[in-house]
């Protein structure tokens, strides 16, 4: 029973994991920029929601919309007039640059936020599925991140935007040809980006206690789901995220908690090494 | 004209190590982190600026560095020894890394090299029975007075910040600086003509990383503490490549002027304004790369062309 339960946390992280990778696994297979604002962006949507909970009584699971509009418009401001300028230049550049620009914006929370961990506390109760013990907050965080990555891959699948953003992850020249505006496209996607990243950080704010020091955290977290799932597609970063959570899980149970962020970065070393394409990635093809 | 550099970077290291002679222990303070973060741009020089890899890992080999000198220096080896031992451990460290992880390119090598500093301080704090865990290690503090301890360590890292400068000189001139240059540009191409690509960019890691093991077993015996969090600072694995880029990579005076310009601009205007540090070193970050993507030295020189 104790291993059903183990796997039921994981799976539980697994979901809001895959939900955390999925706009920076965007970004990256089609900018080919490293987002290293990815896990500030986690965590002011969490801020974002935190407010809105304590001060306007919103409750978490609404503000999830507002805040991940408010994120897309930021993405999309940053990458328009930024990143845009720079795009095409080696890995060095582009990635200082988001580190750059993830340390004014880390800063600015810091001082606005403090550092004190703060968390919604929902309090929804719990589910006994026959002794594994579910708390109902988390179960519906869970549900919300696979419904938000669903609504991506659908996105991404079916709207005009999406095939376009598609189509320039292909061949950005042959779609600049097309009539795609490539600019546009890339400032879109940042934008998408970040509103994953703000939707994932309303609902880890029910989750988790939110602070400014785990950006980082959560940046690396989404490293490693990224080269565990495969670069770039929904399905790479769904199979990542929960591989993730799954190995975590497991491991904390068998070694500790320390050894579960260790495990994760070992296993996504070896991966690097012997298949970096990841699990289920194929090259520059979605 | 072509020896000017040069003499003004003697000038440069005897100004530096005048300090103690001259100015407070305060100042000498200052130039001693002048002359480790020289050290430590040059070594980050070989793998980034002349070989054109983006490696993150300065910090690994800088933390790497600091426990294993600590660790060697607790167990009774002399300080000197300490240091090299330090040196030695992080080059073959490197050397043995770098054949796995330098198959990789661009976004994945850039990744592997920053999950590099994370597994290290992951390792440091977890294997409290070597290396104190959170609380950190002691180091033991070295006899003498803070002026006599202030004087040994600028003149170590300035040792090891002319080491690290003699290196590159070599490099620049010979076969394996041609190769590096080479396959900065097209490692490909480099590949086909004959480069040794896999030796050469080994070689380059293991360059970058000798100089980084040595100034971090120095500096651990400086500050006489060390913890995972210090050592294994991402701050540091971002710090060191931005000087070289400000400077200008792949040059042999680029990281010494990078650096320089780095230390005293933080020194200087970052200090008093403690609750933007951050902010600050990021906005310089973001006008360098709009600004000055040749870095300062493509700067003068690019004047002088014209």
């Amino acid at each position: 029973m104790e291993y059903a339960q183990v796997i039921a946390n994981g799976l539980m992280l697994g979901a809001i994991y895959a939900c955390i990778a999925v706009g920076f696994s965007l970004v990256w297979g089609v900018l080919n920029v490293i987002n290293m604002m990815h896990g500030s962006f986690i965590i002011l949507g969490g801020y974002l929601t935190f407010f809105a909970w304590l001060h306007l009584k919103i409750n978490p699971f609404v503000a999830l919309v507002p805040v991940a509009a408010v994120l897309f418009a930021l993405g999309y401001l940053i990458q328009y007039t930024l990143i845009n300028r720079v795009v095409s230049r080696p890995v060095l550049t582009t990635l200082t640059l988001t580190f750059g620009l993830d340390m004014i914006l880390y800063n600015f929370m810091n001082l606005g936020f403090t550092a004190t961990p703060r968390r919604v506390l929902l309090d929804l109760g719990r589910l006994d599925l026959g002794g594994v013990i579910l708390p109902l907050d988390r179960v519906v965080a869970m549900f919300l991140a696979l419904a938000l990555t669903g609504i991506l891959f659908v996105v991404m699948r079916t709207s005009r935007t999406g095939r376009a953003i598609v189509a320039v992850r292909m061949d950005r020249d042959a779609a600049a040809l097309m009539g795609i505006r490539v600019n546009r496209v890339y400032a879109i996607t940042f934008g998408i980006g970040a509103l994953m990243a703000g939707a994932c950080g309303a609902l880890v704010s029910v989750v988790f206690p939110i602070t400014t020091s785990v950006t980082g955290l959560f940046l690396g977290k989404a490293f490693v789901i990224c080269v565990i799932g495969g670069l770039g597609s929904v399905p790479g970063a769904l199979v990542g995220g929960i591989a993730l959570g799954l190995i975590e899980s497991l491991a904390g149970y068998f070694f500790g908690p320390q050894s579960a962020i260790l495990a994760g970065f070992l296993i996504m070393l070896i991966l690097l090494v012997v298949r970096p394409t990841g699990l289920i990635g194929k090259k520059g093809y979605e | 004209m072509k020896h000017l550099p040069y003499v003004l970077f003697a000038l440069w290291f005897a100004a530096l190590a005048a300090v103690p002679f001259l100015a407070s222990n305060y100042i000498v303070k200052i130039a001693t982190f002048l002359a480790m973060y020289g050290a430590l741009a040059l070594s980050w020089n070989f793998i980034g600026g002349y070989t054109g890899y983006p490696s993150f890992s300065t910090a690994a080999f800088f933390g790497l560095g600091a426990y294993s000198g600590a660790l060697l220096q607790n167990a009774g080896v002399w300080v000197g020894f300490a240091w090299l031992g330090g040196a030695v451990v992080v080059t073959v460290f490197a050397a043995l890394l770098g054949f796995a992880i330098l198959r990789m390119k661009g976004h994945y090598f850039a990744i592997a090299s920053i999950a590099l500093v994370e597994m290290l301080m992951l390792t440091a704090s977890l294997w409290s029975g070597l290396t104190g865990g959170g609380e950190g290690l002691n180091v033991k503090i070295m006899p003498g007075g803070p002026d006599y301890i202030g004087r040994v360590f600028l003149y170590t890292m300035l040792g090891i910040m002319l080491a690290a400068f003699i290196a590159t000189v070599l490099v620049d001139r010979s076969r394996l600086g041609f190769g590096l240059r080479c396959i900065q540009q097209n490692e490909d191409a480099a590949d086909m003509v004959g480069v040794d690509v896999r030796r050469y960019k080994t070689a380059a890691f293991a360059l970058s990383a000798v100089f980084c093991g040595a100034v971090g077993a120095a500096y651990a015996s400086w500050v006489a503490y060390i913890s995972p969090s210090d050592s294994f600072s991402i701050l540091l694995t971002l710090k060191v490549p931005v000087m070289v880029l400000l400077g200008g990579p792949g040059t042999v005076f680029g990281p010494i002027i990078g650096s320089a310009a780095f230390v005293l601009m933080e020194e200087t205007i970052w200090a008093r304004f403690l609750d933007y540090h951050q902010a600050i070193l990021g906005l310089v970050i973001v006008l360098l790369i709009f600004f000055l993507p040749g870095g300062l030295l493509k700067l003068f020189s690019g004047r002088r062309a014209s």
